[in-house]
């Protein structure tokens, strides 16, 4: 893992110095802030038990079904398309070290955009009320549940994009595989109904695999450690398919 | 020991993509400090063969040695010791020079207290001094050229193999690059492709021409000369008619042609080619017989050494009828025949 932080360190400055990187930030706080506003004029109006940052944090799907693929459609299947994968696989870098730069790289974007979103939380705790209860658990679940998922939908886009040279294809699969896992995982038991007498098993898989339900208990404050196990362990597997996935096609060592 | 040991070394190299042969059993060699040129006309195997070189593409069998290490035993170790530069030269568009030399002195493991010192040397080396701030995607053809070289050579590899060099540059650029590798002969040892052959005839201790992913000739330049080139021709310049030059040269030779004779200039002397069948030189004997003729008179005389381009189209020529002759009798479906041709027209 010797060049681990020297490629890190350099994707990191590629990602700062492309302008895309901005236009997705902007992109990806406008409509943040949209969602947000949207849900404080919703709490104007009907008053509601929970706080507005728990539904906030409901929503974490909508930024990741158009953030992820566009964050990790490039990593690879750019690096192939141009030609620089051979320059790269061709020096004594090991395919682990170029999968885990380019997720790290990513990843860490992928974490300060939803640290800006803590803006959201300041502003509007600095301007209610000054009876309302300031109750900090529930932000700091929700932002632990957004570390804990990123993980696992970027490694998705990595694998998805170490599969082809086409970013297209690499952003639909992405998007495909992301979509996949938060709807069908969380949707899984109602999709048993095709079952005429439903396992037992499939109940007790569609449990772990709820997404939303896993965000909604984050965000009320219950840290659920078999959801870090699904999501650690879902990442490491496809962090481990990339790198085999670029080994084979590249022949790193 | 080590030291004996020749730096590239393919043994019964074979590399398929379905159907086809890319690569068809070849075995090469080249020795420590050496500096050979690999020729072929597109779609011949070379590209392929220098990715299995490099670790980058794995053969189907065959084995490939860089400085003694079998590359599919141990590709990360041979990374160490090749700069490699691939065909078409894939840069990182968003970089600047400067940044993008001191990243791959990086991960290519120069020491921290040389990497500074030895940037500037590169880049002053490759004429990149002046561009070292600008973005490579901004560059020239002739400059991402340069940055690839620079990048090749950047850490002192003892093996170095580069694709296609000096595709796209101009004539100064082409000798500045050719000093280069010259300049490395004898501390390095030189693989490269090219399409330019005065080039790799001018650079090259040693040439390799594939051909439908077989080797079908190498040796030196002369080597390959005697061996594909069946004629030998003079160029002279002549006072006289084309009929007197023909009874003249009878007996010197029992067949000869002359494939060119100009129009007879203001002083009245034309320019004209004559081809000897065989390799033997007999320009004494066509001084004395033209002198001794007595309405002939010649102002300049001298053989002309067949050009390498000569060489490759005879033996990629060569190589096509035999495998025309092969795929006739295996009923195949041709596949290299096509960009063979387009070769030949582009070359000659």
């Amino acid at each position: 893992m010797r060049h681990f932080f020297t490629l890190l360190r350099a994707e990191l400055w590629k990602l700062l110095i492309n302008p895309s990187t901005y236009i997705a930030a902007f992109l990806f706080l406008l409509i943040m802030g949209f969602l947000f506003q949207l849900i404080l004029l919703e709490y104007a109006n009907d008053p509601k038990e929970e706080s507005p940052s728990v539904t906030f944090f409901k929503l974490f799907f909508v930024p990741v079904f158009f953030m992820v693929p566009l964050l990790t459609m490039r990593s690879v299947a750019e690096e192939r398309a141009s030609g620089t994968i051979e320059t790269l696989m061709t020096v004594p870098v090991t395919a682990t070290e170029v999968i885990l730069s380019k997720f790290c790289a990513g990843y860490i974007y992928y974490a300060a955009l939803w640290a800006f979103t803590g803006s959201f939380h300041y502003l509007f705790f600095s301007f209610v009320q000054e009876d309302s209860i300031f109750d900090p658990y529930p932000i700091i679940g929700g932002y632990a549940y957004i570390a804990i998922s990123g993980t696992l939908f970027l490694s998705l886009g990595i694998f998805a994009s170490t599969m082809t040279r086409s970013q297209l294809i690499a952003g639909i699969v992405s998007f495909s595989l992301v979509f996949g896992f938060i709807v069908i995982g969380s949707y899984l038991d109602e999709l048993a109904l095709l079952w005429i007498s439903q396992p037992a098993w499939v109940d007790q898989l569609a449990q772990h695999t709820d997404v939303i339900q896993h965000s909604r208990d984050f965000s009320s404050g219950i840290i659920d450690t078999r959801a870090i196990v699904l999501y650690a362990s879902c990442s490491l597997a496809f962090l481990f398919l990339s790198i085999l996935v670029l080994e084979y096609r590249e022949g790193g060592a | 020991m080590e030291k004996q040991e020749p730096a590239i070394e393919v043994e019964k190299l074979h590399k398929r993509f379905g159907k086809l042969d890319a690569v068809n059993g070849i075995s090469f060699q080249v020795e420590k400090g050496q500096i050979v040129g690999f020729l072929g006309p597109n779609g011949a195997g070379k590209s392929t063969t220098m990715r299995i070189l490099t670790g980058y593409a794995r053969a189907t069998s065959g084995i490939t040695r860089i400085c003694g290490i079998p590359v599919a035993c141990n590709p990360h170790e041979i990374k160490r010791r090749i700069g490699y530069m691939p065909e078409n030269n894939p840069l990182p568009n968003e970089l600047r020079v400067r940044e993008y030399l001191k990243l791959r002195a990086r991960i290519k493991e120069l020491p921290m207290r040389h990497r500074a010192k030895r940037i500037d040397e590169v880049m002053e080396r490759c004429d990149l001094s002046r561009a070292q701030d600008r973005i490579i995607g901004k560059l020239s053809k002739g400059f991402r050229q340069r940055v690839g070289i620079a990048d090749a050579i950047l850490a002192h590899p003892e093996v170095i193999i580069m694709d296609e060099p000096t595709i796209g540059l101009d004539p100064h650029q082409v000798i500045m690059i050719r000093d280069l590798i010259a300049s490395l002969r004898g501390k390095m040892s030189v693989l490269i492709s090219s399409h330019i052959l005065p080039e790799i005839e001018m650079s090259c201790d040693r040439v390799i021409i594939i051909n439908g992913g077989k080797i079908v000739g190498q040796g030196t330049p002369k080597e390959l000369r005697e061996a594909f080139i069946t004629s030998t021709i003079y160029e002279l310049e002549i006072n006289g008619k084309i009929a007197s030059l023909r009874a003249a040269l009878v007996p010197i030779a029992k067949e000869f042609e002359i494939d060119q004779f100009s129009k007879a200039d203001s002083c009245g002397f034309s320019k004209a080619t004559i081809r000897i069948p065989g390799v033997h030189d007999c320009g004494e004997d066509l001084i004395s017989c033209l002198a001794n003729s007595s309405d002939l008179r010649v102002r300049s005389l001298g053989m002309r050494q067949a050009p390498l381009e000569d060489v490759f189209l005879a033996a990629t020529r060569r190589s096509w009828e035999t495998l025309d002759t092969d795929l006739a009798k295996d009923e195949l479906q041709p596949g290299s025949d096509e960009p063979a041709e387009t070769e030949i027209s582009a070359t000659s």
